[in-house]
């Protein structure tokens, strides 16, 4: 079987359901990588060895009744069971931790299972543990987590991307092969862009949020990490549809043939003859990185060679993406963070006894720096005689980013290439004084958000050794076409040298002399404080 | 010209301060004062917004054209006493025990 670290979801299952491994031995191989690389990597704030052998276990009992019972019911398996998966850590597992990356939830334990974590426990998968995040996911590099920041396993002194930065992390280290993230503006699409893998944000309303920490509700949605498409088209396929209990999930149909997207790359590739490919020429502009940029549009160039027909594109308001994001964002995430109160759950602080004070203590020692500065926003953005000049404006604003989508689809296309991130991972540390030049980072991928459109990130190659991210965008529900053009152009670039490139820096996440993140921020914080500065 | 109120130049310290106490942060005056920068530079970003004229356009509040979202008045499953408690910081029984909130005194509750 060589190295189980190394394989695909589809494969192992396959493995699985012939009897040549068990879910044990996967979830074993995979927790030895973890628990040794977390110090270094810190992509995980905990795992659950015992949880997930437990999990395994069951999962082995499934296959093998399975197997006993003949090929029929071992075809109605998920593909997913008796594999392990990583969670961000705002998905609720029942009796287990949901911190969203913050220490006014620390010590909170979920009294029920998320509708995502319900179905994946329906498919057999193995929950390997809960990855790290920024805080409430507000944030594009992780080190807005309370627990510390997390490396990139490409370079460990940079970012790994954000918010979902432990489930990119993870699945690029090959600590499971695939996890669940969620993306308000990239949160999902930059980490992978950033980590080299696939991400993918669905269509606004296409998984069910119950059960998830809340951030801002009308961009949130929940979505997939993986190392390949196929793999990322499985994990999409256990956690979609429609349910009862998030009167924001559609009742929109789940494409079974997200199971079964093609295993040959010709076959994969000759998905691209005739397709119509837009390529809006805003996300082309100064502050991209020349090597990010170069990348993009070889793919595109690939695309095209293959069959595809690319033209330009306006998307005219997406210079106004940003400004409309982050008020709109804020806003929502001011009035979702009230809940914190310090009397149903989390972090409360009773020490003065006055009913004001001690409110006001539990949500200023209870939430960081980032939090704090959004809700601010939020809160003015809101206020009497500010909303209609900010929130009712940017609302406004929105619908004019949507029609220009709008119009992308009505003029016949079948996808939006772009950029998913303007710069490769950038130095932790390089963004924190500064959070415009932060919020920058989502300027090619939060436009996707406001309009509720699908859209994946894939690796297009790398520039400086550092991977870049190609976007592939689509109309509403599109994810099955947006899925099957990712995969094709996987299958065009099978043969690329770059395809074979595992992370730079993963072996020295065995090192036990690797600084963690965490130490690498305090000495580099000590530098800047000694006047040394640099970048560590 | 654009028919809103233009947004205010600048954010004041005591702007910030009413902003946190509406928004019951507890701030320390070194937050108090990093922020008040931050969200004037913030701020200075929202300003592109008034290029635009939006007067006669209808604002969007969510993307996905559901409405009227129904479901039958049927008993479920829910979460018991216990478990609906269990994560609060101070309970009594199966009740949360809330900060007394009207007048000071004894016990104020």
């Amino acid at each position: 079987m060589g190295d189980p670290t190394r394989l695909h979801s589809h494969e192992m299952a396959a493995l699985l359901r012939a009897g040549e491994t068990t879910s044990r031995q996967l979830t074993e191989a995979h927790l030895a990588v973890a628990e040794r690389q977390n110090r270094a990597l810190h992509a995980w704030l905990v795992i659950d060895r015992q949880g997930a052998l437990e999990q395994a276990d069951a999962a082995d009992k499934r296959l093998a009744k399975a197997r006993s019972e003949g090929s029929d019911a071992v075809a109605a398996l998920h593909p997913l069971c008796g594999v392990p998966v990583g969670l961000k850590d705002l998905v609720g597992v029942k009796g287990g931790q949901a911190t969203a990356g913050s220490k006014i939830l620390e010590g909170y334990v979920s009294p029920f299972d998320s509708t995502v974590a319900a179905r994946l426990r329906e498919a057999g998968a193995v929950f390997l543990g809960k990855l790290n995040m920024d805080e409430f996911a507000m944030g594009s590099s992780t080190e807005h987590s309370a627990f510390g920041p997390t490396g990139n396993p490409w370079d460990l002194a940079r970012v790994p991307g954000g918010s979902s930065g432990g489930s990119a992390a993870s699945v690029a280290a090959f600590h499971v092969p695939v996890s669940i993230g969620t993306d308000t503006g990239g949160s999902i699409r930059q980490p992978a862009s950033l980590c080299g893998i696939v991400g993918m944000k669905p269509t606004y309303g296409r998984v069910s949020r119950y059960g998830i920490v809340a951030f801002a509700s009308s961009l949130d949605q929940i979505g997939p990490f993986a190392r390949d498409v196929r793999d990322a088209a499985i994990l999409l396929h256990a956690v979609s549809g429609h349910d009862r209990r998030d009167a924001t999930s559609a009742p929109v149909p789940v494409p079974p043939e997200l199971l079964t997207l093609p295993a040959s790359d010709d076959e994969a590739a000759s998905y691209l003859k005739g397709r119509r490919i837009a390529l809006p020429k805003e996300y082309f502009v100064a502050g991209m990185e020349p090597g990010v940029e170069a990348r993009v549009r070889e793919a595109v160039a690939a695309m095209e060679s293959a069959g595809a027909a690319v033209e330009e594109v306006s998307l005219p308001h997406t210079e106004y993406g940003l400004a409309t994001y982050y008020i709109i964002a804020p806003a929502e995430c001011s009035s979702n963070l009230a809940r914190y109160d310090g009397v149903k759950y989390g972090l409360a602080d009773r020490s003065s006894g006055d009913f004001i004070a001690d409110y006001l203590r539990t949500r200023g020692s209870g939430f960081g720096p980032e939090v704090k500065r959004r809700i601010m926003l939020g809160t003015y953005a809101l206020s009497a005689g500010y909303y209609d000049a900010y929130y009712l404006k940017a609302q406004k604003v929105r619908t004019l980013i949507k029609q220009d989508f709008d119009a992308v689809w009505a003029a016949g296309f079948d996808a939006i290439c772009a950029p998913t991130s303007p710069t490769v991972a950038f130095p932790m540390g390089a963004r924190m004084a500064d959070p415009v030049a932060m919020y920058l980072s989502d300027a090619c991928t939060l436009p996707v958000n406001m309009a509720g459109l699908p859209g994946v990130s894939i690796p297009a190659g790398l520039s400086d050794g550092l991977p870049v991210g190609l976007q592939v965008i689509g109309a509403p529900w599109s994810e099955l076409d947006m899925l099957r053009l990712a995969r094709a152009y996987e299958g065009i670039s099978a043969r690329a040298p770059w395809r074979d490139v595992e992370p730079a820096e993963l072996h020295l996440t065995d090192d036990p002399t690797t600084p963690s993140p965490a130490e690498r921020k305090a000495r580099q914080a000590n530098a800047a404080a000694t006047g040394s500065g640099g970048q560590a | 010209m654009v028919g809103y109120h233009p947004p205010m130049a600048a954010l004041s310290r005591s702007d910030v301060e009413h902003v946190a106490h509406l928004a019951r942060l507890g701030l320390t005056e070194e937050e108090l004062a990093r922020l008040e920068g931050q969200l004037n530079h913030i701020l200075d970003q929202y300003t592109i917004l008034q290029k635009l004229d939006t007067e006669h356009i209808p604002p969007t509040a969510q993307t996905i054209e559901l409405a009227n979202i129904l479901r039958d008045d049927a008993v479920q499953p829910c979460l018991s006493s216990a478990e609906a408690v269990a994560n609060a910081p101070e309970r009594d029984r199966d009740y949360f025990v809330v900060p007394a909130i009207l007048g000071g005194g004894e016990g104020g509750a």
